[in-house]
């Protein structure tokens, strides 16, 4: 849909560490995400995916380490990114007016900002919750309008913390679908989550983190094909049915 | 004795609902000195409040605990504070403010300050932890980002507010020294309670109590409803 320039990626983490009262959390991670796919963080609980997204995203400053931003507006990193929680926190307002409360930031005109809201809304299946005060609604629909907020921004980078881990079936099939549309549209997509069904659904590559290490970084077919790590090939094989 | 009681009682009412000039009056002062003090004393606490709740200085922790304490500040001593600075020796008493309503209402704000802002602090401290990382995210300067605070959570302070104001309306130390109980200047509905009654003047003593319960549950009440209402309108 939309074609433009990066203007935030690559973003490139040099050794980035982040320690918590001396106990490191992330140690030590490198890589680089360039504009186009849809990069996977997978891991298991508490293998520090959470803390890397925000890492990436600027919520949380390394200890140790660099990361950085190499495009051309990296000067302003806020404005071309976005990301969605795992709990999705609504302001006490309307669904469309949580939408709009980004692009008010924005600087954006309030016919605009209402107009491309609407829009916004519409894209995820929500037009017809508007009005409604967003703290009212489902789970699953606090969650499609949290990705409407970030989506309306159109960021150059979207992070999802696990986005899905406390929706059923069906509000996790709905926000897929919804982060590959967003990916379509032009936007980075970066998420965690430690659904290896979902990571397959969703990844063009897999980054591998255990103990908050990055162990394994991979296209996504052949990370499922044969994990090179055994700390990986024993986290697919531990998979319930 | 019982029979004093319920005679008591039945004049009461019959000021009441007479309307009677003299408990008007003394209603009518209660509010007004109680609503400015309020007015005030919100006018201070909600950004001080807002500043312990979101500022990262040192001494937060003592500041966070001396707003608490400060909420059972004793109205006497406050009182007798108040009368110091404002006396004519003092620091305040070139506005000769001393026994005018004008002291009154500085009393009851300084015992309101505490109350709103410590309930103010836990409100804003909530919902900043709650709101922190997806503001920042949305990258809204700080100054916004109270601004969203304290119009999201602009239920929870308002009933903040109205505790205040239960607490100023009800308080009768304060205002018995730095107001000095003055008929029809400076007299109040609890200080006219506490002299009726030791006059014996038990119906209009009762009467003022009457309309001071009913007052105060009427508060609470509204506050509660306020906020039940925010609730099934905006969770």
């Amino acid at each position: 849909m939309r074609d433009r320039a990066p203007a935030l990626l690559p973003l490139v983490l040099d050794r980035a560490s982040v320690a918590v009262a001396g106990v490191p959390i992330l140690d030590r991670i490198s890589f680089t995400l360039e504009a186009g796919s849809r990069s996977v963080v997978l891991g298991a609980n508490g293998a520090g995916k959470s803390v890397l997204l925000r890492l990436c995203h600027g919520l949380l400053a390394p200890t140790a380490g660099t990361v950085r931003w190499l495009g051309p507006h990296a000067d302003d990193p806020g404005r071309s990114q976005a990301m969605v929680f795992q709990r999705p926190i609504m302001l006490r307002r309307s669904a469309i007016a949580n939408v709009a409360y980004g692009l008010k930031l924005a600087g954006i005109a309030k016919a605009e900002r209402l107009a491309r809201a609407h829009a916004a809304l519409a894209r995820v299946g929500l037009a017809h919750l508007a009005e409604r005060p967003a703290r009212l609604l489902s789970g699953g629909e606090q969650q499609l309008a949290a990705l409407a907020r970030a989506w309306v921004l159109e960021p150059e980078v979207l992070f999802l913390d696990e986005p899905t881990a406390s929706l059923d079936p069906a509000a996790t099939r709905a926000v897929e679908a919804i982060v590959g549309a967003i990916h379509a549209s032009g936007t980075k997509i970066v998420m965690t989550t430690h659904n290896l069904g979902q990571a397959r659904r969703v990844a063009d590559e897999i980054l591998f983190l255990d103990r908050g290490r990055l162990i394994e970084r991979a296209g996504v077919d052949r990370f499922f094909a044969g994990p090179a790590t055994p700390e990986a090939r024993a986290f697919i094989e531990g998979e319930l049915p | 004795m019982s029979t004093d009681f319920f005679a008591a009682c039945a004049a009461a009412f019959r000021l009441i609902v007479e309307a009677d000039a003299g408990l008007i009056a003394i209603v009518g002062l209660s509010l007004i000195v109680s609503v400015a003090a309020v007015l005030t004393a919100t006018a201070i606490a909600l950004p001080l409040g807002a500043v312990v709740a979101l500022a990262r200085f040192r001494g937060r922790h003592g500041a966070i605990v001396l707003l608490n304490a400060l909420m059972g500040l004793p109205p006497v001593v406050v009182g007798l504070a108040v009368y110091l600075l404002l006396s004519r020796a003092g620091p305040l008493g070139a506005f000769g403010l001393l026994f005018t309503p004008g002291a009154m209402v500085f009393a009851q704000a300084i015992l309101v300050v505490p109350i709103i802002a410590a309930l103010a602090r836990q409100t804003i401290a909530d919902a900043w932890l709650e709101y922190e990382e997806q503001l920042r995210s949305l990258g809204a300067p700080p100054r916004l980002a109270v601004w969203t605070l304290l119009w999201d959570t602009r239920f929870s302070l308002l009933t903040a507010v109205l505790a205040g104001f239960g607490r100023a309306a009800a308080e009768v130390g304060a205002v018995m020294i730095v107001g000095g109980n003055i008929d029809g200047v400076t007299r109040v509905m609890t200080t006219a309670i506490a002299l009726e009654t030791s006059k014996g003047d038990l119906p209009l003593a009762l009467g003022l109590g009457l309309v001071l319960v009913v007052l105060v549950l009427a508060v609470n009440a509204a506050a509660y409803s306020l906020k039940q209402a925010a609730h099934r309108r905006f969770g």
